[in-house]
């Protein structure tokens, strides 16, 4: 429902003044800024983002490509809503793939480094390259303590990195765009927004995301407790063996490192009650990057992460 | 006008929490602010097994005997190192009527940048004091913070109640040396709630100690108190963002003038005013996304399109024929300074107000307020880091501003040093000239 506003009190649901402000975000920016790209991952976050962007702009298209990492572990199912959302919107992909820049020397592959460490001098990379003022991401400040302190307009240096200390205060709803040469601004139009929001926005607009959220029959191994997909990318390890199971994804990422869920949640509905009585929190669950060090977000982000 | 619903969405209708509330919190570390946030977090089910499994495991081996809810909100590692909270964060959790923002500053001295920044998007502000210190020059200057600017509703949670034996003299002590105090100020709503964080004694639920307080329990105000009055409904102020133009065949005449409303209600048919032109037209449509609305109001973004091709750009305003701001480029305005360098008269910097950018000249710094006395200190020369002061500005374009006092997105800009490109200064419009 696009929310008629109910116009006897002059009163905006909390995810339509949301709405609202995501809206206002996406404007600012594609007035004040030379060259904005959106990050999208395919997940459910940046899905929510293009919807905001298209409403922004509608019926003008939308005045920005869009940019996906993909790591050469997407999950393909994935990769198909990604093409279907590009497609219907009309806009400009653009990928930069972590194994071109494995090629290109852009980035070391040891072995032991995860994809989605990777990402980070491939995302920089690419920003560089195609000389991007502004990245839209999916980030909300609800999904880890590093996040928390983030702005909506999150100054990068000329190396991409972020300096938690040395925030631009963000008052009212007056964003600071100013920029030096070299230097970026990440974009978080989903800051106020919890994962609830994200799931209550996705039933309310009726929009495609991928059928990997939902609950379906996977074959699946055993890892450092989490459930991860059985997959060429994904060679077993001794002891671990592949069984059939009803499952979802709480996030979408590297397949090497994402974890699913066993769930029997096939509708919104569903995942949403799931959520709410769920008492582990969606990066805690499934994803093995957050799980190395309590400060992993923190460090990857002052990296230049998303 | 309905719009079409996919058999999803039908069924999905209704289900989120209606309304919004943001709040800023303040109080120091001793005062308990954290473990009160964490409390709330804790008492509304907003936190997660492993968050609450990871801050014992802290508590434990930090050999306390008790699980430290103040740890569930300490940010950066940085941060946690020092055992202080160095920054503005942004905490959520949602009961079934209301969702909830907290914006969390810390309350030391050195930090009133934060103080503003949180307070600056605050419905409500939350100053905490401990019940055994009772007001100090710390909580009194939260409070003149929190008027300063204009955060309608205050909350005074008296916390550590449980340290005084609950004892309904000292909770009256405070209550109204705090009202006193407050008579001098701009604070439309007051509660003064006894709690105690600690042992969540009327946090979330009704305390049994404290049998002679009939109060309202910081949740339940929290969850009622009444912000949709909030708003100016009457003045129309929509400042244009963006223009759009698709220039597709199939919208090829199609011009829209996006932005998010400031204030009033716009109405289909009505005649404006457009800033600072002066040209005049007719609201032809107002556009959300694909379907035509009738009205729109705060906070909503929407595209509005008028009647006559007039020419409207961003930084524009849309405004009512007979009520309308007046263009002005004198401004008189309070002003808080955020960084080290301090302020000075004959300084040149970048305005950004509303959709409208230019630059601005300091004319005179008129006074320094001391935020603990209300002193106003004439004799000042300049304005440094985390103080607050009225200047005059002149700028180079001219501002469609409204008092601060009567609306906080027209009343309100920041100033950007030209060189580095910081936020450097947040201005609270007095009035324009």
């Amino acid at each position: 429902m696009s929310a008629p506003p109910t116009h006897a009190d002059y009163q905006l649901s909390q995810l339509d003044q949301l709405e609202a402000e995501s809206i206002h975000i996406f404007r600012e920016v594609a007035a004040e800024f030379e060259k904005p790209v959106l990050m999208f991952s395919g997940g459910k976050d940046s899905i929510v983002m293009l919807r905001l962007a298209e409403k922004a702009f509608y019926p003008a298209k939308i005045p920005f490509p869009v940019l996906q990492v993909d790591t050469g572990y997407d999950f393909p199912e994935v990769l198909a809503c990604r093409d279907s959302w590009v497609s219907r919107l009309g806009v400009r992909l653009v990928v930069a793939s972590v194994e071109q820049a494995i090629k290109d020397g852009i980035v070391v592959d040891d072995g032991k480094t995860s994809r989605n460490r990777l990402q980070i001098g491939t995302l920089l990379n690419a920003l560089e390259e195609e000389g991007f003022t502004a990245a839209f991401g999916g980030g909300r400040r609800d999904e880890e303590k590093a996040r928390a302190k983030e702005r909506v307009y999150s100054h990068r240096d000329e190396f991409g990195q972020w300096d938690p200390k040395n925030q631009r205060p963000e008052l009212w709803s007056l964003y600071n765009g100013r920029l030096h040469e070299g230097e970026h601004m990440r974009i978080f139009p989903l800051s106020n927004w919890t994962e609830l929001d994200i799931w209550h926005y996705l039933g309310r607009e009726g929009i495609e995301i991928p059928s990997i959220y939902f609950a379906h029959q996977r074959r699946v191994f055993q890892r450092d407790g989490m459930w991860l997909s059985e997959s060429d990318y994904n060679p077993l390890r001794g002891g671990e063996t592949v069984e059939e199971r009803t499952v979802r994804f709480r996030t979408v990422g590297d397949l090497t490192l994402t974890g699913c869920v066993e769930s029997e949640a096939d509708t919104i509905d569903k995942i949403i009650d799931e959520i709410a009585i769920a008492r582990v929190t969606e990066r805690g669950a499934t994803r093995g990057d957050d799980r190395f060090s309590e400060a992993a977000m923190e460090d990857r982000k002052k990296e230049g992460y998303f | 006008m309905t719009p079409e619903m996919s058999p999803v969405a039908e069924e999905h209708a209704g289900r989120a929490p209606m309304d919004l509330l943001r709040f800023a919190t303040a109080g120091s570390v001793d005062d308990g602010k954290s473990t009160l946030i964490g409390r709330l977090l804790l008492d509304s089910k907003s936190i997660f097994e492993d968050q609450l499994e990871a801050v014992e495991a802290t508590s434990h081996s930090k050999g306390y005997d008790y699980t430290d809810l103040a740890l569930l909100t300490d940010g950066l590692r940085s941060e946690r190192e020092q055992g202080i909270t160095i920054d503005v964060a942004y905490r959520y959790f949602a009961t079934p009527t209301r969702k909830f923002i907290i914006a969390d500053t810390p309350g030391h001295i050195q930090y009133t940048r934060n103080m503003v920044t949180g307070a600056s998007t605050a419905d409500l502000g939350l100053v905490l004091v401990d019940a055994r210190q009772g007001l100090t020059e710390q909580s009194r200057r939260h409070a003149v913070l929190l008027s300063l600017l204009r955060v309608p509703h205050l909350v005074l949670a008296v916390n550590k109640m449980d340290l005084v034996d609950y004892d309904e003299s000292v909770y009256e002590k405070i209550h109204n040396e705090f009202t006193q105090f407050a008579t001098k100020l701009n604070i439309p709503d007051l509660e003064v709630i006894p709690i105690s964080a600690l042992k969540g004694d009327n946090v979330v639920t009704r305390s049994e100690e404290m049998p002679w307080y009939h109060g309202p329990t910081l949740m339940h105000h929290l969850e009622h108190v009444h912000v949709a009055s909030d708003r100016d409904l009457v003045d129309v102020r929509f400042p244009v963002q963006f223009v759009v133009r698709p220039k597709s065949d199939e919208f090829h005449d199609y011009r829209g003038y996006a932005g998010q409303v400031a204030g009033g209600v716009i109405k289909k048919g009505d005649e404006v005013v457009v800033l600072p032109s002066g040209m005049t037209s007719t609201v032809e449509a107002i556009d959300m996304f694909d379907n035509e609305i009738d009205e729109a109001f705060p906070p909503m973004s929407v595209t509005v399109r008028l009647a006559d091709d007039v020419d409207v750009s961003r930084g524009d305003m849309i405004a009512r024929v007979n009520n309308a701001p007046k263009p002005s480029q004198d401004i008189d305005a309070m002003i808080c300074w955020m960084i080290n360098e301090p302020l000075r008269p004959r300084q040149k910097l970048a305005i950004k107000h509303t959709t409208r950018m230019g630059r601005a000249l300091v004319k005179d710094i008129q006074y320094r307020l001391d935020v603990n006395t209300l002193h106003r200190d004439q004799d000042t020369k300049e304005l440094g880091l985390n103080e607050i002061g009225r200047i005059q500005l002149r700028t180079t374009v001219p501002l469609l501003c409204d008092p601060y006092s009567k609306n906080r997105t027209t009343g309100s800009f920041i100033l950007i040093d030209e060189a580095s490109g910081v936020t450097v200064g947040a201005g609270m419009i007095n009035s324009g000239s």
